[in-house]
């Protein structure tokens, strides 16, 4: 790993004014993503600005009809929260899939939302769910926050402080995990908000979590695992690797939206 | 460089270390606990883990500097003088290690696995086991062992943890 100087920022505007003044500063969360890519020499920040202890950004609560998880609030303390496990269990199942325990006593949602990785969980659930983003100076819906692989919406000093999730009638989030990674292969998040049925996919967009229309116009017409069967979900502007071909993961796309479809009841 | 204070296996250490330092690094080659293992590059065997503040966590995908005051358990930490922990006796009952380097790792996961069902009072099935040591990978034994070594031991400590209340 390169040469840093790290910064304990003690409030989310300290933090703002180190990253203003740093040359290539960069804020660390659980450091789960950004630690491994900084030893793999792809990420090289000069001064590294530690937020994951703040106050101002821990915990969840429950804001009108709304549920609020703080931006440095982890893995495992979403899976395990009682609210998040009452109004939307469908976030605590996947926040509990997220890689490894340790990864999840780790890392937080600010940190993969921020991230946006092609194959990440949290990405999935913000725009099913039809989440709002908020940062230390303004709230950005989740449609309008995803900008492709690896990037966001989020300008280069700003912070995600919380994120706000309508509480859904139904939802559900089906993975088909990277056998080696845990990322998903495929991962699809199902949610029936007010009426309107929307559907997340992620691991599988050449750029990035998006949602699947044709299956959400079929699931609002109905809500079964056999309307999923007519829809034509196309392999293309999805992902080839070494891990699958873009026809692999469109038919994963399908099993996964059935299974997550089956377990929203 | 920064100056970075922790309490390690309980006692409290204070060195100077480039900003840079992973807590891996920080524990072998700066206090010269090598009983941490590394066995990858990727944040993907658990071989690293140790617990800090109660949570298990990778060494290797840490900064020693962001963990200041933090207290660190390392595998040198768990046995009492000459008694071994449960966690380990069970090891070696079940023969669940051949060369023995992913171990620390597995044994530091097995008492975190094994305290954390505890404490949320939840029964730790076979299936929960396989499940949770998601993030340690061993090349040898094949995991059958491992796990029926984390199996026995939560039976002896939830004894222990009877016995002292
Ligand atoms: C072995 C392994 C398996 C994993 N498996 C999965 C998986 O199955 N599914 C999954 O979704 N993820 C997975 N992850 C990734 C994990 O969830 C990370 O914790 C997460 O993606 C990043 O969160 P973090 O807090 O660790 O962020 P960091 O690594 O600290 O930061 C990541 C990026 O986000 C930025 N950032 C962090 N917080 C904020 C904020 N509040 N505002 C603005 N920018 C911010 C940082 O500057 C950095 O660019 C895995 C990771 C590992 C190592
Ligand atoms: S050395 Fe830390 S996970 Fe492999
Ligand atoms: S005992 Fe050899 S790697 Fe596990």
């Amino acid at each position: 790993m390169y040469e840093l100087k790290y910064h304990k920022a003690t409030s989310v505007a300290d933090a703002v004014a180190i990253l203003g003044d740093a040359e290539d500063g960069k804020v660390i969360a659980g450091g789960q993503t950004l630690v491994p890519t900084m030893k793999q020499h792809l990420a090289a920040p000069s001064d590294l600005i530690d937020i994951r202890a703040l106050a101002e950004l821990q915990g969840v609560c429950i804001k009108g009809d709304a549920l609020v998880v703080g931006a440095a609030t982890r893995h495992a303390d979403v899976a395990l929260h009682t609210d998040v496990r009452t109004h939307i269990p469908a976030l605590a199942r996947l926040a509990a899939g997220i890689g490894d325990p340790a990864v999840r006593a780790m890392g937080t949602i600010g940190g993969s939302l921020a991230n946006n990785d092609p194959s990440a969980c949290y990405p999935a659930a913000a725009l099913a769910l039809n989440a709002t983003i908020i940062t230390d100076r303004r709230e950005v819906d989740a449609d309008a926050f995803f900008a492709g692989m690896f990037a966001t919406d989020l300008d280069e000093d700003e912070i995600i402080t919380s994120v706000r999730f309508p509480i859904p009638e139904k939802a559900a989030y089906a993975k088909f995990p990277n056998p080696a990674s845990r990322y998903a292969m495929v991962g699809v998040f199902v949610a029936v908000l007010d009426g309107d049925v929307r559907v997340a996919v992620t691991g599988a967009g050449e750029d990035g979590v998006f949602c699947h229309k044709g299956l959400e116009a079929a699931l609002a017409a109905r809500f079964t695992s056999a309307a999923v069967d007519g829809v034509d979900v196309s392999e293309e502007e999805l992902m080839s690797d070494l891990h699958g071909s873009a026809a692999y993961r469109a038919q994963l796309i399908k099993v996964m939206a059935k299974r997550a479809v089956i377990a929203a009841g | 460089m920064s100056r970075v204070k922790l309490t390690v296996n309980g006692q409290t250490v204070s060195r100077e270390v480039p900003d840079n330092t992973l807590l891996s690094q920080f524990l072998r080659e700066d206090l010269r606990l090598t009983g941490t293992h590394v066995g990858c590059d990727t944040s993907q065997c658990g071989a690293c883990l140790v617990h800090v503040d109660g949570r298990a966590i990778k060494a290797c995908t840490t900064l020693a500097v962001s963990l200041d005051g933090a207290d660190v358990t390392t595998i040198e930490g768990v046995a009492n003088g000459d008694d071994l922990h449960p966690m380990q006796t069970a090891f070696n009952t079940h023969h669940g290690l051949q060369c023995g380097f992913c171990t620390p790792g597995m044994v530091m996961a097995g008492i975190d696995i094994v305290t954390r069902y505890q404490a949320m009072g939840q029964p730790l099935t076979e299936a929960a086991i396989r499940e949770e040591l998601e993030g340690n990978l061993c090349r040898c034994t094949g995991y059958h062992n491992i796990v029926k070594a984390i199996a026995d031991a939560a039976q002896t400590m939830s004894g222990a943890a009877k016995a002292a209340q």
